[in-house]
């Protein structure tokens, strides 16, 4: 996002070429604009901007995109772990993200 | 029609006879009670959930050729939504999303495929409007698959604008999303709106802490000088601002890309208070330099939640690198304060 930069090289989206179709439909719904289409091809100009929010890959008609989706809030990741650490306990670090 | 929906929902106007049956018709203005309630969601005030019962409303006299405009039942959001279609004649189809906003909502799964594909049914959208087209909020395409929407209900879920007052440009230049409408921003102004709710939530998280630091500092301190005694709760109190409102506040200019440095950095004026207070005495400092940016880095982190740029694998990979670091700063912080202190 303009003006914004998170941690370089994390980002788990991945582009088939072969598979896509140029629709431009990941182009259109990707809030951080991490595509463009190019001779009829989508391809990855900022992939350090994607937020993993997962809209790109739902919507491609090719099955060409694929990202580990969820949301990147700290205490939400904290939550889920404690979860998986101790299954039977309730509780745990409050949640503050949505 | 749309369990749920009578004379009570908020901006209430009257019925609208349809062939699906009788359809609210909402006001398109705020009233003091709706100023009221925007003003205390972001104070936290009351109930988490904000809420308008799920369904159809019609904004202004909308027939079978108006615009279907997508929103989820977070009151805020709707409130938002009709505020932008004053004048205009639409149907507002509203999710249910038990009254979270649509970006948490959609990345939650419940303003999704499957809810927009029942309330479509429900409402018996077909048979109110003549032709086959669902805007939606550009943000909702992390949860609604607009194909699948397509093949279950033959309407086009189509994303249109990221903000609700991009809606009128957008309606106007026949649905077309310009660039600017699909860029996220992330505003001072923005920014500002979350700091209240984060610092109050922050601020009840943390009493537990507090009330260490009360006691801590009532029993350490020297009793020739009573307000002493507050020094620590409130060195801790500067450290929590710091993660919570300067962060946000400052967020582009702060340096580093993690948020745990850029908290971190800030709670480095705390410390400076320290030394100031403390005339520079190490005993003082040091402790304050192993605890308050450790804190303001908590803080700090948890504000990665807000943010609409952070993706999960780089929250993953800061936490597990910086909150280690931050506990063991922190406990070496609270053992340097604590072992000078006692005699012998
Ligand atoms: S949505 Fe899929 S097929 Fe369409 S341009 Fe993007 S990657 Fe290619
Ligand atoms: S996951 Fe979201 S942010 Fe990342 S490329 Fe896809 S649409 Fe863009």
């Amino acid at each position: 996002m303009r003006g914004y930069a998170y941690l370089k090289d994390v980002a788990t989206l991945a582009l088939n070429r072969e598979r896509c179709t140029g629709c431009g439909v990941c182009a259109h719904v990707c809030p951080q604009q991490v595509f463009v289409i190019r001779d009829r091809k989508s391809k990855i100009v900022d992939r350090d901007a994607c937020m993993e929010c997962g809209a790109c890959a739902l919507n491609c008609p090719a099955d060409a995109l694929s990202v580990d989706a969820g949301v990147g809030c700290a205490s939400g990741i904290l939550t889920e772990w404690w979860r998986e650490r101790f299954p039977r306990k309730r509780g745990g670090p409050a949640s503050g993200c949505c | 029609m749309g369990g749920g929906i009578d004379e009570s929902v908020p901006g209430f106007l009257g019925w609208l006879d349809t062939p699906a049956g009788k359809v609210a018709r909402i006001a398109t203005e705020w009233s003091a009670a709706d100023h009221l309630g925007a003003w205390k969601v972001r104070w936290a005030i009351g109930r988490m959930a904000y809420l308008v019962p799920p369904g159809l409303y019609a904004v202004g006299t909308p027939d079978d050729s108006s615009p279907v405009v997508v929103t989820a039942n977070y009151k805020l959001t709707w409130d938002l939504v009709r505020r932008v279609l004053a004048g205009r004649d639409a149907w507002l189809l509203v999710l249910e999303t038990h009254g979270i906003n649509v970006w948490c909502a959609a990345g939650k799964g419940t303003f999704g495929t499957e809810e927009l594909v029942r309330r479509i049914a429900a409402v018996r959208l077909g048979d109110v409007v003549a032709h086959r087209t669902a805007l939606l909020p550009l943000l909702s395409a992390t949860g609604v698959c607009s194909r699948e929407v397509r093949s279950a209900t033959g309407f086009e879920a189509r994303f249109a604008t990221i903000r609700a007052a991009d809606l009128p440009e957008y309606l106007d230049n026949g649905f077309r999303t310009t660039g600017p409408m699909r860029r996220l921003t992330f505003t001072l102004r923005e920014r500002m709106a979350l700091v209240p709710v984060d610092c109050i939530l922050a601020l009840a998280a943390s009493l537990p802490v507090l009330a260490g630091c009360l006691l801590a500092g009532a029993s350490l301190a020297k009793s020739s000088r009573s307000v002493e005694a507050l020094f620590p709760a409130l060195s801790f109190l500067g450290a929590l601002l710091c993660g919570t409102a300067g962060v946000p506040l400052l967020l582009p200019w702060l340096p580093g890309r993690a948020f745990s440095i850029k908290g971190a950095f800030l709670g480095l004026l705390p410390v400076a208070a320290v030394g100031v207070e403390s005339a520079w005495a190490i005993r003082s400092v040091l402790p304050a330099l192993l605890c308050l940016p450790a804190a303001s880095a908590f803080f700090a982190l948890n504000f990665t939640g807000s943010t609409p740029y952070t993706s999960r694998s780089g929250v993953k990979k800061e936490i597990r690198r910086a909150l280690p670091v931050m506990g063991l700063s922190a406990l070496a912080g609270v053992a340097a304060w604590v072992a000078p202190r006692f005699p012998g």
